[in-house]
């Protein structure tokens, strides 16, 4: 049985992810902060799917703590999914460094140290999928979120690396950028509904990709034309714009 | 961010917080707590909103009891695709799957067999609401039973229903047992009721533009679960077959005064007309028996970009359905009611503010245009007169007199919400207009 570990796992599009793994019959490991959360997780998806589901503390700002949470797994996964982070707050983050800090640790640090570990794992068994949940924010700063944005390009950087060293080994990075989704972190943003993703149709993608060892997708198409735009605007120009 | 419920009539600007796991309040003033927007008016709609949708979670399913234990955010459609495949069916239903179980609560709901099986909260065995005061408490018939009474068909009005567990029903199939009866006035449809009692599911469909003899003709629908014995091959084939997705969605708001007395009479002809015989049996699956409207998703925009309301009332047995007649002579006048009005007898119903009583129910939808708010309240008198009252969870512009004069604990009810609800901290725009609770000042 292959066997699949959802790091920040309450999340919308993570809870998605898992339902579709353990319909397709995977042993799952939840990873999440919250223990409470995790419980009723597991719930939810033993009732639905009556598949045993694993459950493991996980906080992605306890860097020392990512080693032996790794090592304490019951099996060492064939697919793992990155998917926590954390939206933050932009101008609290231009005048406190300890929320921008958080930032930049929940999106960027955290990840890395984690995946640092899964990769040398994966590595060595010589197979293995990463999925990392980037973001479109990622590709150029903006004035409303560039902290933010700055984490999720770290992020998609370090994963093109990551990809790079590991394709040889046999072991396939997959980038995803989302860009708007309708979960609980946006429930207040007005969002375009043409724009915006579901949480079941961004998961359904992402395993399609995965599937077909894909290296990087957008889940709406549109949003591959949307960045190449917002990329080529001439800085002279990007820079008196308010985005 | 503007939001409406099914209706689509009020749409208000609200502050909307979803709820997740954190036992705490989401907001500190004001506020109602709403699952999926089913209810047709206001009953869950103010500035402030508690979403309960990703609140959803299934938490206990004891297969061999039947009961079940979920998040109320969690909608039954998804509670029959977990308890179908195992030969449980839920004990009441209304007619949309599209429901929470926080809101079945709220509304205290019932179903087709509503005279056989009484209301959803008859088969809850407890809940977890949210109070005021910000503890958790647990309630039941049996533990703090005045408040389990209160939040039965309180409208969300006690605190926030957390989680719900309740009793399942038993089924060997998935399909129903179905006979259609023609009745060719309101007096056979009531006979025709009478003496099918004992089937566990009845419901019927009228024509209400019909004058005369035929006033009040229509279809009766009573079902039963199928047994495996009488599914033909195919159907065996998959005994618990679940419900499809929906793939249709009606695609726009369709254009004013679509619904009106030529397009009605037309559907009414056809939908009448359609079957022959007096009497037509089939085994048909659960999701067109109970839920024929959900295969159209957003059928609401039929009624156009306006809305509409839903109106339904129940009025108790007189000597004669002659009450009921009157009632469907003036709705005939008006002329500008739904193809699809359904009748109901429901059976013997004695809870604290919930709406069934023992009687007839109709419900009826009208698209909004002028003069439909004045007629309503000439309707409400008439209703009232005949010692009747209305569905909350249909309702969106009854006055406050209209609710206290139709329920006989109205005054109670508001005592009790100042009781667990003291500051108001939970109340629609619905409480407010039917002064069950107040605005605060600020």
């Amino acid at each position: 049985m292959k066997s699949a570990l959802i790091l920040g796992a309450s999340s919308d599009i993570a809870n998605a992810c898992s339902e579709l793994l353990a319909r397709q019959g995977y042993h799952l490991t939840l990873a999440a902060r919250r223990e409470g959360a995790l419980r009723t997780l597991k719930s939810d998806l033993e009732i639905r799917f009556k598949v045993s589901v694993s459950t493991q503390v996980f906080d992605a700002l306890d860097f020392d703590s990512h080693r032996s949470f790794y090592q304490g797994l019951s099996n060492s996964p064939d697919v793992v999914i990155c998917a926590f982070g954390i939206l933050g707050n932009q101008e609290q983050a231009e005048k406190d460094w300890e929320q921008c800090k958080e930032i930049l640790d929940a999106n960027f640090t955290g990840a890395v140290s984690i995946l640092n570990i899964v990769a040398n794992d994966m590595a060595s068994k010589g197979s293995g999928t990463i999925i990392g949940i980037s973001s479109v924010a990622g590709e150029r700063g903006r004035m409303s979120n560039y902290v933010y944005g700055s984490a999720k390009a770290g992020f998609t950087t370090y994963l093109s690396g990551l990809r790079n060293r590991l394709h040889k080994k046999g072991v396939n990075v997959l980038t995803v950028k989302p860009g708007f989704v309708q979960t609980k972190m946006t429930e207040n943003l007005p969002l375009p509904k043409p724009l915006t993703a579901q949480p079941e149709q961004v998961a359904k993608a992402i395993l399609k990709a995965a599937k077909k060892g894909k290296s990087e997708i957008y889940i709406l198409g549109i949003w591959r034309w949307i960045m190449l735009i917002i990329r080529n605007i001439p800085e002279f120009i990007f820079k008196k714009l308010s985005l | 961010m503007k939001i409406a419920n099914w209706s689509n009539y009020p749409i208000v600007d609200s502050q909307i917080s979803s709820y997740t796991d954190s036992g705490k309040l989401p907001f500190s003033e004001a506020f109602i707590t709403r699952g999926n927007g089913r209810c047709y008016g206001d009953s869950s709609l103010n500035n402030q909103i508690a979403s309960m949708l990703s609140y959803n979670k299934a938490l206990e399913f004891d297969i061999q009891n039947g009961v079940f234990t979920c998040q109320a955010g969690m909608t039954l459609d998804r509670v029959l695709e977990i308890i179908v495949p195992n030969g449980w069916f839920l004990p009441v239903t209304p007619g949309t799957k599209f429901i929470s179980v926080g809101g079945a609560v709220a509304s205290n709901v019932h179903g087709k067999n509503h005279h056989y099986d009484g209301c959803f909260n008859d088969h809850v065995v407890s809940l977890d609401l949210l109070t005021a005061s910000g503890e958790i408490v647990t309630c039941s018939s049996e533990e703090n039973v005045e408040l389990f009474e209160t939040t039965s068909g309180g409208m969300g009005l006690t605190g926030m229903i957390l989680q719900v567990t309740f009793r399942l029903k038993k089924i060997e199939s998935s399909f129903i047992d179905q006979r259609s009866i023609k009745a060719k006035n309101l007096d056979e449809l009531v006979d025709l009721f009478r003496e099918n009692e004992n089937a566990t599911y009845s419901v019927s469909w009228i024509d209400c533009l019909q004058t005369g003899k035929s006033k009040g003709r229509g279809l009766i629908l009573l079902g039963e679960h199928a047994r495996i014995d009488q599914l033909n091959t195919k159907q065996g084939k998959n005994p618990l077959k679940l419900h499809q997705a929906s793939k249709v969605t009606f695609p726009l708001n369709a254009p004013p005064n679509s619904t009106n007395k030529i397009t009605v009479k037309a559907f009414n002809t056809a939908y009448y007309g359609k079957q022959l015989s007096k009497e037509q049996h089939s085994i048909i699956h659960y999701d067109p028996f109970f839920y024929p409207l959900d295969a159209i998703l957003k059928w609401n925009r039929i009624y156009g970009k306006k809305g509409f309301l839903q109106y339904q009332f129940v009025i108790p047995f007189g000597q004669s359905n002659e009450g009921m007649q009157r009632v469907l002579d003036k709705i005939r006048e008006y002329g500008h009611a739904s193809p699809l009005v359904v009748l109901k007898l429901f059976g013997k119903q004695d809870d604290f503010i919930s709406f069934p009583m023992e009687g007839f129910t109709l419900a009826l939808d009208f698209p909004i245009r002028r003069g439909l708010f004045e007629f309503l309240d000439a309707l409400d008198k008439m209703i009232l007169d005949l010692g009747g009252r209305h569905y909350l969870t249909k309702d969106a512009r009854m006055a406050k007199e209209t609710f206290f004069k139709g329920y006989p604990n109205a005054e109670e009810f508001v005592r009790r919400i100042k009781k667990y609800n003291p500051n108001y901290l939970f109340s629609s725009l619905q409480s407010e207009r039917l002064g069950l609770t107040q605005k605060t000042q600020e």
